[in-house]
């Protein structure tokens, strides 16, 4: 049985790429359309604030497993066929920038107006006061809430199994469905997979977030 | 032509009148303190300077420049009127340094070694040469503030306004503020609202008093503090003297 185990290895590990270029992507569009939304809803106006508003709940409200069947199957009824990893890709990233979303608004938040407003006061236009006083802010002050996000991408991508993307969780299906002895070792090995990746993911962003911490405004730290 | 002039300003929030109609002229080198109880529009009349607020009516000129004026590039106006604020607002995610040289970087377009280098000049001249690598959180209520100031001072204002730039600091480090702003007398034009007076007496050439959104009294130092002609400017000079003592 080992041996079998030891031969399906490379399979599973073809799966893992997949696991990893999914939550890479999805981070990616999580990340930069949910700072959009955040500051969308901080700083713009009416309507726009309250689409985003819509938006969020929308994609906080609905399980992804709904989310992945109506971008995958009900978009191609309408004609708009996507491939499921482009499809996996979209709803990953689309429900994280909802959750993302959250994040970086509470971060924008908890930065005094003030900061705002002594950028203004030094001829500084309002986007680039954004840019270079409030967004370095909010990203540090983000990291802990978006560590938290990468751990829960990363772990959702195996529900993209659902719609046939060949990633990690799928590998594992085939591997088990050949050799039915194999199922409970498999899943073991598949969830041994995803706790150490979630680990290191974690201990990599609290490294970044004890690099880039402002001095006075460490989290947890009475200021 | 003034410097700065401010005609006839008015600004409401809501149903509460702050400011109802304020009029006065600042030159060039000329420093003048606003006192006034708390609550009576001296921020916020700061802040009409500047446009942080905008006047529901009433104009505001710099330099012959009318800068209420909706069509004026405002971020142009701002570059040349400075800020310190009472809590400082200084940039928690840099230091000292940059917390100067970013205006002068992003804002004035110059490149990054220049700014730095104008920076540490101006820091050195608010005496914090030791402090430039220390982050807002790392230093004293008046170290920051001096870097406010230097901050203010880095983008070459004409006039830099002040509002209430020691009321939020120990009143032992109230001294090292206070001086930095006695070297500046003169040299650059100060729009300061204070209660510290002392320095209203020793380093303004004007004081004005408001209150209720009004000024209710203006002159030189001396004839304010000696013969006052409204009786409320009496009665208020003798009250925050008592409170804050004489210098």
């Amino acid at each position: 049985m080992l041996e079998v185990l030891a031969d399906s290895f490379p399979q599973l590990l073809e799966g893992l790429k997949f696991t990893i270029g999914l939550t890479i992507l999805s981070l990616i569009l999580g990340s930069l359309l949910g700072l959009l939304l955040a500051v969308g809803r901080s700083y713009g106006k009416p309507p726009l604030s309250s689409f985003i508003l819509i938006y969020e709940k929308v994609f906080r409200g609905i399980p992804l497993l709904v989310i992945f069947f109506l971008i995958f199957f009900g978009l191609s009824q309408l004609g708009l066929g996507l491939d499921p990893i482009t499809a996996a890709v979209l709803g990953l990233g689309l429900r994280s920038a909802a959750y993302q979303a959250q994040i970086y608004r509470s971060a924008i938040n908890s930065i005094p107006k003030g900061q705002m407003t002594a950028a203004l006061s030094l001829g500084m236009p309002k986007l680039k006061s954004v840019r270079y006083i409030i967004l370095p802010q909010v990203l540090r002050l983000s990291i802990p809430g978006w560590s938290n996000e990468l751990t829960i991408v990363l772990k959702d991508t195996s529900i993209a199994f659902s719609i046939g993307v060949i990633e990690l969780m799928r590998q594992g299906r085939y591997v088990y469905v050949r050799d039915p002895d194999l199922i409970l070792p498999v899943l073991l090995i598949i969830a041994l997979i995803y706790f150490i990746l979630v680990i290191s993911a974690s201990k990599g962003l609290n490294y970044l977030e004890k690099k880039y911490k402002m001095a006075g405004f460490e989290v947890g730290v009475e200021r | 032509m003034h410097m700065l002039e401010v005609k006839d300003v008015h600004k409401s929030y809501g149903d509460l009148e702050v400011l109802k109609g304020i009029s006065f002229t600042m030159e060039k080198g000329e420093t003048k303190v606003i006192i006034g109880t708390s609550g009576t529009g001296k921020s916020t009349l700061l802040r009409c300077i500047n446009q942080l607020d905008s006047p529901d009516k009433g104009k505001v000129w710099l330099d012959g420049e009318e800068i209420t004026n909706p069509a004026t590039d405002i971020n142009k106006i701002r570059q040349k009127i400075g800020f310190v604020f009472q809590e400082f607002n200084l940039f928690n995610h840099l230091t000292a340094l940059r917390n100067v040289s970013i205006g002068l970087e992003k804002v004035k377009g110059m490149d990054k070694e220049k700014a730095q280098e104008r920076a540490m000049a101006e820091l050195t001249r608010v005496g914090l040469k030791e402090q430039v690598q220390q982050y807002p959180a790392q230093l004293s209520g008046g170290q920051k503030q001096r870097v406010g100031i230097a901050r203010a001072l880095a983008m070459d204002p004409m006039v830099i306004l002040f509002d209430e730039p020691t009321s939020a600091l120990d009143p032992e480090l109230i001294g090292d503020v206070l001086d930095v702003m006695k070297t500046l007398a003169g040299e650059i034009s100060m729009l300061v609202v204070t209660h510290e007076m002392g320095f209203a007496r020793n380093v303004a050439n004007e004081i004005i008093f408001m209150e209720g959104g009004i000024i209710v009294e203006s002159g030189p130092p001396k004839q304010m503090f000696q013969h006052p002609e409204k009786a409320r400017t009496k009665e208020f000079l003798g009250k925050i003297s008592t409170l804050y003592g004489k210098e």
